[in-house]
């Protein structure tokens, strides 16, 4: 396992629009559309290097969805990006039926999620969108950690056939994975091994979720299995099986609502192939709220704290060998408790 | 044959129509397979459109049989094709009746319409693999956009002579989404785009002009930069001229969208059918059946 250090701090949204680059001086079929805001979602790097395979469509993101499936079905390889906001929502039956039920090869990108876009306040704030695009058929959804797994998932989505989705996010983020760590659509990826408890997360939350290993193991010498589930759908089963095997509880951990998102896709996996107890960190059914970023990540419990405390809960869980209904805000109560 | 379920006489004719130019009086008889068709497949069905499929079928025999459309039956996807795309979904059984008629898949597989395991899906799809389907339709305001893209495709990136045709309904424009593939069909130039409106003003719970006004719909498209053809859409000297003003400017490269308003009557040939738009949604039941069946001689 190769060691993890921090490397730096770079947007995600860097990695796609390097990692479009890269893909469109490998294949000539690659056409990108833009709405409005290609300096923000870095569709610009791909515009001022291929200019005749670059369309501005405006702030019209039904139609860029639509036309992006057009193009599909004419041979391209057909990316639209913009935020979140409105690329998984504005135009989500456009998804459904252009994209999904024609399996287009489309590839949406989404930026500026979650509450991270900060100052720009609850409607900028997509924590949704996963619960959405993980119930389409045919579509395939990656939460990219970092820079570096944001260019090689953008690369990887481009190089598959049929509709898929990237999330990534504005701010600059702690950059860990090089260019020689292993992505593959469907794979989860083992950061730190551990047995006693395991951590799942997606997005910027993976940085967390180390930080949060390391004080279990200085603190309670509690040894935290980390794992980066970036590919969200398809979703790892063989891994995250092994994982509730082997350490017997799961915490979850992302940047979107804990209803629908990672969480329940892992859930999904655990309860149906090996039951254990579960944690999830999350946005708990609230809209967000302007601020600044890492002001908010603590406001709405995304940090390694809140990580740390919901490991803490597995173990007693496990100990008193209660598994029972819980309600979400116990897990805040039991935060603000620390 | 007596069908035992039916109980009315149902058989579907092996008649393949060739893709040519013809004189009106061939283009009636076509009309007129299309339409019996369409009748057959939706009382099989027991549910279905029965209005806009019957209004657009004199429209689409010029359309598959007049020579405007490059196409090969037996070779689908094939790369010179030109391309149609049913934005008004529902409308499905007067296009599978024209793919059928025209060769890409066997006729009687119309008696299959919307039944469990069919490529006749309710509304067009590719997961089923109908040869001649292009996208699928049926969530309104989609398809005029999918044609949009293929058109971007073919002129923009990869430079063909290839023309797209698109049908959405007069309601459809209502849709917002509608408007925003006709800004981008002309803000890209898109010549090579021919979208036909099927005006029959009519909608599921009236007249379009009453649930929302969308007139003048000629003027919005002109103030869009579209070239607009009115038409009598049963008329088919009028759907000729119309079509080959489109093939000029296509080949003259106007660098401008046609828009052919084709004034139609929902469930044109069947006389208690006929601009009612109470059989939007519905299909005939088998004494209906029989009787336009009969008018449709």
């Amino acid at each position: 396992m190769e060691k993890i250090t921090l490397l730096g701090q770079k947007p995600t949204r860097h990695g796609f629009g390097h990692g479009l680059v890269e893909l469109g001086e490998k294949y000539d079929n690659v056409v990108v559309l833009g709405g409005d805001i290609t300096g923000s979602v870095m569709t610009s790097f791909f515009k001022d290097r291929f200019p005749d395979r670059f369309f501005s469509i405006g702030i019209a993101e039904q139609n860029a969805t639509t036309i992006a499936a057009g193009m599909a079905l004419s041979g391209k390889i057909a990316f639209f990006s913009s935020y979140s906001a409105f690329a998984a929502f504005r135009n989500s039956d456009q998804l459904r039926i252009s994209v999904c039920y024609n399996e287009a090869n489309v590839k949406i990108g989404g930026g500026h999620s979650g509450i991270t876009v900060g100052p720009d306040g609850a409607t900028h704030q997509s924590l949704e969108e996963v619960s959405l695009l993980r119930a389409l058929p045919n579509m395939t959804l990656v939460v990219p950690c970092d820079y570096q797994e944001a260019k090689k998932a953008t690369i990887a989505l481009g190089e598959m056939d049929g509709p898929a989705y990237i999330r990534f996010g504005r701010s600059a983020v702690p950059m860990f994975t090089t260019e020689n760590t292993p992505f593959e659509i469907g794979k989860a990826q083992i950061l730190r091994e551990g047995a006693d408890v395991a951590i799942v997360a997606a997005g910027l939350l993976v940085w967390q979720a180390l930080l949060a290993a390391e004080q279990l193991e200085k603190k309670h010498g509690i040894s935290a299995r980390v794992i980066n589930n970036s590919s969200i759908k398809p979703i790892d089963v063989e891994t995250l099986t092994k994982a509730a095997m082997d350490c017997g509880g799961i915490v979850t951990a992302e940047e979107h609502q804990v209803y629908g998102g990672l969480g329940a896709a892992v859930a999904e996996v655990v309860v149906k192939n090996y039951p254990v107890p579960m944690e999830f960190v999350g946005v708990k059914d609230t809209f967000g709220c302007s601020g600044e970023p890492d002001d908010l990540l603590v406001k709405f419990g995304l940090s390694w704290k809140e990580i740390y405390a919901s490991a803490l809960k597995i173990i007693e869980r496990r100990e008193k060998k209660f598994i029972g209904f819980r309600k979400l805000t116990d897990i805040a109560a039991y935060s603000e408790d620390m | 044959m007596k069908d035992k379920n039916m109980g009315i006489n149902i058989e579907f004719v092996e008649k393949i129509f060739e893709n040519r130019r013809r004189i009106p009086e061939e283009f009636t008889e076509i009309a007129l397979e299309l339409r019996r068709d369409i009748i057959k497949s939706l009382t099989l069905a027991k549910s279905g459109h029965s209005g806009g499929p019957l209004g657009i079928a004199d429209v689409m025999s010029v359309l598959f049989f007049g020579g405007y459309m490059r196409y090969k039956p037996k070779e689908p996807d094939w790369a010179g094709r030109d391309r149609f795309v049913l934005s008004a979904g529902h409308m499905a059984p007067v296009l599978y009746s024209s793919l059928a008629r025209a060769g890409f898949f066997p006729i009687d597989e119309l008696a299959t319409l919307r039944k469990y395991g069919s490529r006749l899906q309710g509304h067009p799809g590719l997961e089923v693999n109908l040869p001649g389907i292009e996208t699928a339709s049926g969530s309104l305001g989609q398809g005029v956009s999918i044609a949009v893209g293929m058109a971007m495709s073919d002129k923009l990136i990869d430079k063909t002579d290839r023309k797209i045709f698109c049908i959405s309904g007069d309601g459809e424009m209502q849709e917002g989404a509608s408007w925003e593939a006709a800004m981008a069909a002309a803000n890209f130039k898109l010549d090579n785009l021919c979208w036909i409106v099927d005006n029959n003003d009519c909608q599921i719970d009236g007249r379009v002009k009453d649930v929302m006004n969308i007139y003048p719909l000629d003027k919005k498209f002109e103030s869009f930069n579209f070239d607009v053809i009115n038409i009598d859409g049963h008329d088919f000297n009028q759907i000729i001229s119309g079509l080959d003003q489109f093939t000029k400017a296509h080949k003259a490269g106007t660098g401008k969208p046609t828009c052919i308003i084709a004034k139609t009557f929902m469930g044109r040939g069947v006389s208690f059918m006929n601009n009612q738009f109470g059989w939007h949604g519905i299909p005939p039941n088998e004494l209906q059946a029989e009787q336009a069946l009969d008018e449709l001689r």
